[in-house]
């Protein structure tokens, strides 16, 4: 009997049917997935379902294309794949998800219970391989389990400091039989998710903000994870703060707030490194202190104590000592701190206000005194002009989705974001191939939308099969290959402290980019000449359906500023070598 | 540095590979390791005994409490903390020996559980360290083969434990997830 949610009660169904009852249930519009032997079932019961299934052309792109769609929405990204090879081709993308904490749920078939642990055909142990890939994992044997589970794993995946989640489900599973009863409740004793901070330690906090001459707010993914950028710009305002936003937490802060400096660490700004190394209170916000934040731990941020807010509790400790630890939701704690600094604003705003002053002009003397400005050539596309033409496009409001590598950190350095999720790129794991398909995740979540697919000629290459699915669905994805011919940033190291032994980094044979649209079935062109860079990109967003802009840049050039590897982020160096005259 | 974590969690499949995963991702061996299910037959204790950095110790346990299935995890290197160790060992034991393998066994506190014309079985309940001392001393009569079950504790002082709730699954979402943005 269909009640009044749409959703069937006491009806006798399969496990396949029941599965997407649960996965209606969790409001799920859209699965990237590829079919196979084991999951035949559940591809019958998806035949006549509303829930749209996206095929992509590898399994790879399915998890990669649900990180995207969750990255531009906040939502459950939901992928599907078959047993054995289907599940292990998930494998890279369950890691990005869980490095950038993601929330994404992937559905996988299992041999039937009775061949697991035989070497039945196509049988992996993918339970067994995604523990270290996932937030959580299930192993479906039963179908009486299979309603609950489904709804923990979303629970799992969403709630918290999100992740993936994988449910591993066994093929008579789904094709067994049974009475589908809405679950009313979960219930995870283990699971503990703590949201709000403890109020003493805010306000010693916003005490300690109050007090500080060189305040500076580090903001990472958990600002946009915890939908907390309202919230951060209050705080930002309230102590009126400068601010860094990290890799992952660009558009948490607006790149158009006057307070806001840039992304910090090994290709951070001059101004935002020697914040980080001057101030005299770090205020990390859904942070981790990574490695490529902090460059050589010992000598970051010497001069600061830390408030750190974080909803993971493993967190706040790990990398760096904090003086103020809060625990909770960054959103709700930010709320309670700008609140704190309000009361307390009359009695100690005196306290380090001149000094604060003064801190705010040193931290625009930086800004000015070694800018990110975009390199322009008469005669070659430098890729930082590249990136500030498509900047002047997008005027801070389209979604980028990047790939790997230089083109991702020239992106991140000149690319400004007024809002939270449209900067979307594999931050944590770094894994190539992302940058196409988690654009096809963004697009089927924004149709609509204007959404940059920016990739390297190598990470491009990785992801090319997905032409197809584009052309398919038709996603006027705008996709520009910034091509060097280099696998650069592997290069560039390579350059610089492997004696310029060039191994194994060049693409040569990079295909006619105008045929292999045309292959497919659209627009596409490439060029090298300054003057056609903004023509050919107008051109590009003109264009109705999807189109291939194959961006010939300056091989040679290589990203800066760059700390070297164990260098303090102070340390970073400015520039490339300059020639010597004779 | 030798660090003696305790665990309550659920008793579920999968749930000692999560736990174990941890430490074997960092490269690090188990010295022991036991686990059996508490008096609520859905919950297991486990002890672990494990070689982990120093720096290292606090940030393994923060883990471990992050596993879902894990309802409490506790360091107890250093907290006061009852520790047992069995060890059950199979002893030839030649006629011109046993008095003397039964008198050492009574000064250790172990006793015989098996007897048979080639030696005995010997139970013995200690603090690892004693146990150590115990193999030791055996060896001088014959040949030996020891099984150990691995250090179990239990601490001195409760620990209050924090549970989550059960959670509604609504028909359908009222409200927008965190950070939703459509």
């Amino acid at each position: 009997m269909n009640d009044k949610t749409g959703h069937f009660r006491g009806e006798v169904m399969n496990g396949a049917r029941m599965l997407l009852e649960c996965l209606a249930r969790e409001q799920v519009d859209c699965i990237f997935g590829y079919p196979g032997g084991v999951t035949l079932p559940f591809y019958d019961a998806m035949y006549d379902h509303p829930i749209r299934h996206v095929l992509v052309r590898h399994e790879q792109n399915a998890a990669f294309a649900a990180s995207g769609y969750a990255r531009a929405t906040g939502r459950v990204g939901v992928c599907c794949a078959t047993s054995g090879p289907g599940a292990t081709n998930l494998v890279t993308g369950l890691v990005d998800s869980l490095m950038d904490s993601i929330p994404v749920v992937a559905i996988t078939g299992q041999v039937a219970t009775r061949l697991i642990g035989s070497d039945a055909f196509q049988e992996a142990d993918t339970f067994g391989i995604t523990r270290s890939c996932t937030k959580h994992n299930y192993l479906v044997k039963n179908l009486a389990d299979l309603p609950q589970i489904v709804h923990e794993a979303f629970h799992i995946a969403s709630s918290g400091r999100p992740g993936p989640v994988l449910v591993d489900i066994a093929k008579d599973v789904f094709q067994g039989q049974g009475r589908y009863e809405p679950v009313s409740a979960i219930h995870l004793p283990g699971y503990k998710v703590v949201v709000d901070g403890h109020a003493g330690q805010v306000r010693r906090a916003a005490q300690m903000m109050w007090e500080a001459e060189r305040p500076l707010v580090y903001a990472g993914g958990g600002i946009i994870a915890a939908a907390a950028h309202e919230e951060l710009r209050e705080l930002v305002e309230a102590l009126d703060a400068p601010a860094v936003c990290t890799l992952m937490g660009l558009g948490g802060l607006s790149s158009g707030h006057p307070n806001f400096i840039s992304m910090p660490g090994m290709h951070g700004s001059y101004a935002a490194n020697m914040a980080m190394t001057e101030t005299d209170l770090l205020i990390a916000l859904g942070v981790r202190f990574d490695d490529r934040v902090t460059g050589r731990l010992s000598a970051f941020a010497p001069k600061a104590r830390v408030i750190h807010v974080d909803i993971d509790p493993a967190e706040i400790g790990k990398n760096r000592a904090a003086d103020i630890p809060i625990v909770g939701d960054v959103k709700r704690v930010l709320k309670r701190l700008t609140q704190s600094l309000a009361e307390t604003k009359d009695e100690m705003r005196a306290a380090g206000g001149a000094a604060r002053k003064a801190w705010k002009r040193q931290v625009r003397g930086w800004m000015e005194e070694h800018p990110l400005t975009p390199e322009v050539s008469a005669d070659e596309i430098k890729p930082q002009h590249l990136m500030a033409e498509i900047d002047r496009l997008s005027g801070g409001e389209a979604i980028v989705t990047v790939d790997v590598g230089q083109h991702q950190m020239w992106a991140a350095q000149f690319i400004r974001f007024h809002h939270p999720r449209l900067w979307i790129n594999s931050g944590g794991l770094g894994a190539m191939g992302f940058g196409l398909p988690s654009a096809m995740g963004a697009q089927f979540a924004h149709p609509d939308r204007l959404v940059f697919s920016i990739v390297g000629d190598g990470g491009f290459q990785m992801s090319v099969p997905e032409l197809a699915t584009i052309v398919n669905h038709g996603l006027p994805l705008k996709i520009i290959i910034m091509n060097n011919g280099y696998l650069g940033m592997v290069r560039q190291w390579q350059e610089l402290f492997y004696n310029n032994r060039l191994s194994s980094v060049q693409l040569d044979n990079f295909p006619d980019a105008a045929l292999l649209a045309a292959a497919y079935g659209f627009r596409g062109r490439t060029i090298e000449h300054p003057r056609e860079l903004a023509p050919a990109l107008e051109e590009c967003i003109q264009e109705p359906g999807p189109y291939l802009l194959n961006v010939r840049v300056t091989p040679f050039e290589n990203v800066y500023p760059m700390v070297p590897a164990g260098a303090a982020i102070h340390e970073m160096v400015l520039r490339p070598p300059q020639p010597v005259e004779a | 540095m030798m660090q003696l974590i305790s665990l309550l969690m659920e008793n579920k499949p999968g749930a000692l590979m999560r736990v174990t995963g941890l430490l074997t991702a960092r490269g690090y061996n188990i010295e022991s390791l036991t686990v059996a299910r508490t008096t609520d037959p859905a919950l297991s204790r486990m002890s672990i005994l494990v070689d982990v950095e120093p720096h290292q110790k606090a940030l393994v346990i923060k883990q471990m409490s992050r596993l879902v299935n894990v309802l409490q995890a506790a360091d107890l290197s250093e907290a006061p903390a009852a520790r047992r160790e069995l060890l059950l060992a199979r002893i030839k034991a030649p006629l011109p020996n046993r008095a003397a393998i039964l008198k050492e066994a009574e000064i250790f506190g172990a006793r015989a559980i098996d007897s048979s014309p080639e030696g005995f079985v010997l139970e013995v309940t200690s603090e690892g360290e004693k146990l150590d001392e115990f193999i030791e001393i055996l060896g001088h009569y014959g040949e030996l083969e020891v099984t150990r079950s691995g250090m179990v504790a239990v601490p001195l002082e409760p620990k209050k434990l924090k549970l989550s709730r059960p959670r509604e699954v609504g028909p359908a979402l009222e409200t927008e997830p965190a950070g939703a943005n459509r």
